[in-house]
């Protein structure tokens, strides 16, 4: 462990009281600026809502819940309480079915942003005089953009490499030699096994930490990946319907994810009364993001399962802790660090075939990283006594996925009724990556 | 007289016991097979068959929950000399009539080779057929 450092030392051991404070002052704000996006509008007057009328943090509980679908119904920018010319990013995430929901930034947010990722970098031990990895995908998703700007901002060096190429990534880490590596856990331990292959010793690269997120892991993975490439490795969260990584991440006493309160007000519910689970029980994560510019969430719905933590931290910051996520409330699954909804696989196999015929998702991971595999039963409508055609029926359900998800999955063409269906329900995911502790 | 053999074509998936579970309901209602091919991938294959009860077997196999379809297919006697069946394939060439593909079997006196065809263009592969005055195999005789 190096020495503690803080990269916001106000903001982040600030007084619970003040801090309760400062809250109460961004959520008027948030509401004000929410006040501007039609949606929220609609919903305020509904309730009478003002944010003259947010009085206290206990008011949080009259603000509507956003949920994944007002997003999308509100698709593109229904949901910016900006000008689009205010805008200088725009990110996305995938929706349930079809089209994906948009993220915009304004400068202000950007830099927010890199913040939040400084601080939770920091809070792990990168410094200034460190080279950090990004492995994590460059492009709509937010995880590598949102890291690489945190690690710019603490005047470290980046080597943006991106997913995929692992020869090369390991060429970087001998070469390069970078003291952190910002991935997400599956990719980690496809690193630490192409390292065996090519019988490079851990021991002689430079890397020291590495910095998660992006999927759900175990500690399991985090003890083999700490123990197989002698490293400390530390998790962090975020979404980028609130912003994208950075919303929380572990110090290195690694006891939970403090969550940056100033920025995200955290909210701990039972997903079916809604109502606030005890304190200490896990619940549905719901997260107000108080100060973003360009598209301000209100309680926004994340589907997260997670516990909160309000004990003190040894390392001297006064944040609320979360412990890992350990599962979702819906049926969304995370392959490759991406989110994918079984209702877009269904929509594309209707693409394909007219009507959706029944189907199965399994995800494995062999080799750490995930393989998905879509069984699709053969109904006699679409079954052909030409080799090639039913060659090209795959090609096609391959096609739109891809274009769906961004994903590539295998295509099983199964027997008809070999599927299981249970009560009429049809089951639709067979995950078998053990990714709860 | 109709060229026409009809064909059950089936979907199978590329497991043990598959193949025998087709067998065994065309056993149990005392249907005979005269020939099958298999085309096969790592995952999943098409069986292709010849009974002669097609339309019965048919049936009996749609209802056991077997995806199948009937394809028109033409077979046709194959000389048993070097070149007899390039001559054919000559002569279809010369039409412009292509090839899905081909199985062949031996039957009857003498175990005469007879090779079943599935072309592109069933009607068109008809027409080169008569014109180049090759006979096919009746679907009657095939299941003397």
């Amino acid at each position: 462990m190096s020495e503690i450092q803080i990269w916001d030392v106000p903001a982040e051991t600030m007084p619970r009281e003040e801090l309760r404070k400062l809250q109460l002052k961004r959520l008027h704000e948030c509401v004000a600026r929410a006040s501007r996006v039609g949606f929220y509008r609609e919903k305020f007057a509904k309730n009478g809502i003002t944010a003259n009328s947010i009085k206290s943090l206990d008011d949080l509980k009259r603000l509507p819940f956003t949920v994944k679908n007002d997003l999308r119904a509100n698709y593109p920018f229904g949901m910016l309480a900006v000008p689009k010319s205010d805008l200088v990013r725009i990110h996305a995430s995938s929706g349930t079915t079809g089209k994906p929901t948009l993220c915009g930034y304004t400068a202000r947010d950007l830099d927010n942003w890199a913040n939040l990722c400084a601080r939770f970098l920091t809070a792990g031990g990168l410094r200034k005089e460190h080279t950090a990895q990004v492995s994590f995908g460059y492009g709509l998703f937010t995880g590598g953009f949102g890291l690489h700007y945190g690690i710019e901002k603490i005047g470290c060096a980046v080597i943006p490499i991106s997913s995929g190429n692992s020869a090369r990534q390991l060429l970087m880490l001998q070469d390069a030699a970078p003291d952190a590596l910002i991935s997400t856990p599956s990719y980690a331990l496809n690193l630490a096994e192409a390292l065996h292959e090519a019988g490079i010793a851990p021991g002689s690269l430079n890397l020291k930490m590495a910095f998660f997120g992006g999927e759900a892991w175990t500690e399991d993975m985090r003890h083999e990946i700490e123990r197989s490439m002698g490293i400390m490795v530390y998790n962090n969260y975020g979404l980028s319907e609130v912003l994208g990584p950075g919303v929380s991440g572990e110090c290195q006493c690694r006891t939970g994810m403090h969550i940056q309160e100033d920025h995200f007000l955290f909210e701990c519910i039972n997903p079916e009364t809604e109502e606030p689970v005890a304190e200490g029980e896990q619940g549905e994560l719901v997260i107000t993001a108080l100060t973003r510019e360009a598209m301000p969430i209100i309680r926004y719905r994340t589907r997260d399962l997670a516990i909160l933590d309000c004990s003190p931290c040894p390392c001297g910051r006064t944040t609320m802790r979360m412990g890992r996520v350990y599962g979702r409330t819906d049926d969304m699954m995370i392959i490759r660090g991406v989110n994918v909804f079984p209702s877009q696989i269904e929509e594309a196999l209707l693409k394909v075939g007219g009507t959706a015929p029944h189907y199965l998702i399994e995800l494995s991971r062999p080799k750490n990283t995930d393989r998905a595999v879509v069984k699709v039963e053969m109904r006699a409508q679409d079954f052909s006594d030409q080799m090639s055609e039913l060659q090209a029926l795959k090609q096609r359900i391959d096609r739109e996925i891809r274009s769906m998800t961004g994903l590539h999955f295998d295509i099983e063409l199964v027997a008809p009724n070999t599927l299981e269906r249970s009560l009429g329900k049809a089951k639709r995911v067979v995950d078998m990556r053990n990714l709860k502790d | 007289m109709s060229t026409t053999i009809h064909q059950l074509s089936l979907f199978l998936e590329n497991r043990s016991g598959a193949i025998n579970e087709i067998c065994q309901a065309l056993k149990e209602n005392n249907i005979s097979i005269r020939t099958l091919s298999l085309a096969d991938t790592e995952q999943f294959g098409i069986l292709r068959l010849l009974v002669k009860e097609w339309e019965k077997a048919r049936d009996i196999l749609s209802t056991a929950g077997f995806v199948v379809r009937e394809t028109n297919v033409t077979a046709l006697t194959v000389e048993d000399r070097p070149g007899g069946l390039a001559d054919i394939l000559d002569a279809l060439a010369k039409h412009g009539v292509n090839v899905e593909y081909m199985y062949a079997f031996t039957f009857g006196e003498g175990n005469k080779a007879i090779m079943v065809f599935r072309f592109a263009d069933h009607e068109k592969a008809i027409a080169a057929l008569e014109a180049e005055k090759i006979d096919t195999v009746k679907e009657i005789d095939l299941f003397r």
